[in-house]
This record gives structure tokens, C-alpha cells and sequence, in this order.
């Protein structure tokens, strides 16, 4: 049967490696190439590239990361960061991206989902979703909504809605990222992730909120997620790839523990 | 060595797998290369109706059957693979027929179990193959796919999988083998499994 996936996002700016604490205030810390290799190595299982680049003209710099990161890890790869075109999804894929993550510009303009299903196949299209918790209204039954822009735009619209309707639309897998846990390394939101997990029949990806190993654990199994992302809890050496999975592992979550 | 190109994407991860290994491979869509080579890939993800028409259309499909006949060791990878077979349940497609059987959608009870089965699974090698022989206890490989074989021919099985029931893994008659599993994106146990079949002579 499957294992369960430890995934590691880095987020690029500027062609360096970044962490965000709750999407605003990040710092540089390190070169993601290097990273991505030694994770690569640890025994990471998929591997997200989150391109935050500001300005439009930097852009390439991903590609050339997404080359560089392709020529030596040999595991799916994933970006994601201002995608808004299969045009967009087209060259991150020719540079050696497997997955392509959707987001803010599919929540504006969500045929876009179905366009790059198309393209690229529905496997490789990941619906990322940043949502916040809110009072649950009439418009927002499930008590999520969704935000986009790196959480700075709440929408209006209701989180299950989104997933079910990405769903439809063709995407292959969802990242739920809640952004009240972002960064804070208290845990991911549990409710959340089951809720939206028990909803559609695609592959769930916790995100937001990892601190401690713990945490894995209760969102690959209370929380029903297919797969758990991790960023800060490796990127500053607090915890290393194989050591999670080793955590993992002993508790009797299934985990692929063969990488030499 | 050629990785064959037939619009079904999925070609440079093979060729850098490859590079990776000291191997340059050629990514051609000519049939008179793809008959002259010496060793195939025949990667592929996608759909096996699109796939079929483009392999029709180039001429690249009975370029590979050729090849096949003609003795060179061909890997097919994921949809390369299923269009080995005689059909495909895949918008309803008639494949290249190197391997007798046909290819159906996964049909699972569980409702928590999703379809593409997608993520790391154990392969067991079921009948021995230099080129899957490497292949340790424990070592599991990446697959994306909705679609299944059925070789019509048990002997043709060589490894399985379990999502649900066991499913056939990895298939091969003569100097032709296959993986559903992606061994450009299964880390050095792909890797492993590479190297084998570049260096195979195309006996099983």
C-alpha cells in the first residue's frame, strides 16, 4: 500500500532560500539547490519549490533553480509561486518540474485548473490553498475561507466549496495550508486538514503549522492528510528528513524507509 | 541509447536520470533512429488514446514494435508500459501488442483509497529479471497512475504491487521489460533499476 509522504517546501526569492513566519517578515537562509539535494539524500520523498520572488522580472531565476535542483534530485518535484497560464506551468515543467501548484491566480480565474489539467495531465496539477479560520456565516459554512496574495486578500469564499470545486475542475491533488498555523510551530490544523481530507478523493497535503515530529504523526493520522510538508523544522537543522521518518516509522505510520 | 518521443511529456527526467548515470541519451520522434538504436526508453505519462494517435501518426509506434523484433532491450516506463499491451480501457484504445493482455481503470472498494495511485508503493519481483534483480526488501518506487495491466500471460508478470488487491508492477517478454512505477523519480532505487537496464544485453 501507499506510504505516507514527508515533503519539504522551500520557499525562493530571488533564487535563495527563504521562510516566511505567518507569510510576512522573510529571511534568507541558504542556497536551495544544496538544500534540496540534502534532503534529497536524507530520504525526502517529494520535494516543493515556492517561488516568492516579488518583482516579474526575476522570474527565470526559478527556472534555473528548478534546472539545477532536476539535474541531481531524482524524486517528483514541485513548484509553485505566480503560476497563471499554462504557459507558466509549460516552462516550469520543460525545466524539470513533475507537479504544478495553482494558486491565487486559480482562485481569481478558476478555468485555469482545468487548462492546466489538460495540458499536463490532472496528476500534475496541485491545487494550493492558503485559508484562514473565520466565524462560520451563511457564505463560509465551513468556518474557512479562503485567502490569496500570501494571505494578505481573504475572498469570501468558503474552503470545502474551493476544494470540491478544484476537485471537479481537475486538480490532481490539494495543498491545505492554513495560515493561522503558519510558521508558529504549534501543529497543523487538524480540523481542517480531516475536514477537507474525509471531503475530496484526491491527495491531501497538510501545510502550515510543523514543529515538532508529533505533529506529523497527528495530521497522517487524525488529520487524515496523505502527505505532511514540511519547511522551518528542517531548513534550521532542528530535525533532519530520516529522523522524522524514523519518527514516523517507529509509531507505526507507514513510511518508505529505504533510500541508500 | 534513445528515450522516444511521442508528446506524452516526461522525456528530460529520463535523459537527466540517465546523465546522471554517465549515459547520454538522444530524445528522438524519428522511426529510422528509433530502429537503428541499440537501447530504448519508451517513457510516457498521459493518455493512451492521444498517445496511440501520435504513435500512429509518426509512425514511432511500429518503429518500436520493429525494434522490439529486431532484438534491442526496450524499457517501457508508466504509460509507456500500458501501450505495450493489446488494449487499453483508456478511451477505448487498440495499443501496440507486444505483450498480450489489456489495461483496465482501478475498480477499489475502500472509498478512502484514491484513484490516480499516487506516492511511494513497494515492488516484490515475482519471477526473476536481470534488470529488476536489484531491487532490495524495502525499497519502494513512485507511481502515478489510474490505469493497470493485465498480461494475459502470467509468466509475463515479473513484479507486483498492493493497492487494494496485488497488481502487476513491472512486465517483460524477451529483450522487453516495464515499469508502471517511475524509476527516473524513485530516488536511487530507481536509479539502481536504470543502471541495470542500461546495461543489460536484452535476456531475460
Amino acid at each position: 500500500m501507499l506510504s505516507k509522504r514527508v515533503i519539504a517546501c522551500l520557499d525562493v526569492r530571488d533564487g535563495q532560500l527563504a521562510k516566511s513566519v505567518r507569510f510576512v517578515d522573510t529571511k534568507n537562509i541558504g542556497d536551495p539547490v544544496e538544500k534540496a539535494r540534502e534532503y534529497y539524500l536524507d530520504g525526502l520523498d517529494e520535494l516543493v519549490f515556492y517561488d516568492i520572488t516579488a518583482s516579474s522580472d526575476k522570474r527565470k531565476i526559478i527556472l534555473e533553480v528548478v534546472e539545477a535542483v532536476a539535474e541531481q534530485v531524482f524524486i517528483p518535484l514541485s513548484v509553485g509561486g505566480g503560476i497563471a497560464s499554462v504557459a507558466d506551468a509549460t516552462e516550469l515543467r520543460l525545466a524539470g518540474a513533475e507537479k504544478i501548484n495553482v494558486n491565487s491566480a486559480a482562485v481569481r480565474r478558476p478555468a485555469l485548473i482545468a487548462e492546466c489539467a489538460d495540458a499536463i495531465g490532472n496528476q500534475n496539477v496541485v491545487l494550493s490553498m492558503d485559508i484562514r479560520r473565520v466565524a462560520a456565516s451563511e457564505a463560509l459554512p465551513s468556518g474557512y475561507e479562503v485567502v490569496i496574495e500570501g494571505g494578505r486578500r481573504p475572498m469570501g469564499i468558503d474552503a470545502l466549496a474551493w476544494a470540491l470545486q478544484g476537485e471537479r475542475l481537475g486538480a490532481g491533488e490539494l495543498v491545505v495550508n492554513a495560515i493561522d498555523a503558519d510558521g508558529t510551530r504549534a501543529g497543523y490544523e487538524l480540523r481542517l486538514t480531516r475536514m477537507l481530507s474525509e471531503a475530496v478523493r484526491i491527495p491531501v497535503i497538510a501545510s502550515g503549522g510543523a514543529g515538532r515530529p508529533s505533529h506529523l504523526y497527528d495530521v497522517l493520522t487524525e488529520g487524515k492528510a496523505d502527505a505532511a510538508l514540511v519547511a522551518s523544522m528542517v531548513h534550521y537543522g532542528d530535525y533532519t528528513v530520516s529522523g522524522l521518518k524514523r519518527y514516523l516509522h517507529d509509531r507505526g505510520v507507514k513510511i518508505r524507509m529505504s533510500w541508500q | 541509447m534513445v528515450v522516444v518521443d511521442y508528446d506524452a511529456g516526461n522525456l528530460m527526467s529520463v535523459q537527466r536520470a540517465c546523465r546522471e548515470l554517465g549515459v547520454d541519451a538522444e530524445i528522438s520522434n524519428d522511426p529510422a533512429h528509433i530502429r537503428a538504436a541499440e537501447r530504448i526508453i519508451f517513457p510516457g505519462v498521459g493518455a493512451a488514446g492521444s498517445a496511440m494517435r501520435s504513435l500512429r501518426t509518426t509512425g514511432v509506434g511500429a518503429a518500436l514494435v520493429d525494434a522490439f523484433h529486431a532484438g534491442a532491450p526496450i524499457l517501457g516506463i508508466c504509460l509507456g508500459m500500458q501501450i505495450s499491451l493489446d488494449h487499453s480501457e483508456e478511451n477505448d484504445t487498440r495499443t501496440l501488442g507486444i505483450v498480450a493482455g489489456e489495461v483496465r481503470r482501478f475498480r477499489l472498494d475502500d472509498p478512502a483509497l484514491k484513484v490516480p495511485h499516487m506516492g511511494w508503493n513497494a515492488v516484490r519481483v515475482v519471477r526473476s529479471h536481470p534488470v529488476l534483480d536489484g531491487i532490495a526488501q524495502g525499497d519502494e518506487f513512485y507511481f502515478v497512475h489510474a490505469y493497470r495491466p493485465l498480461p494475459a500471460r502470467r509468466e509475463h508478470v515479473l513484479a507486483e504491487s498492493v493497492y487494494e488487491g496485488a497488481f502487476c508492477s513491472a512486465l517483460g517478454t524477451g529483450n522487453y521489460v516495464a515499469t508502471q512505477f517511475h524509476p527516473e523519480k524513485s530516488g536511487r532505487a530507481g536509479l539502481r533499476l536504470l543502471e541495470r537496464f542500461l546495461a543489460w544485453d536484452g535476456r531475460a
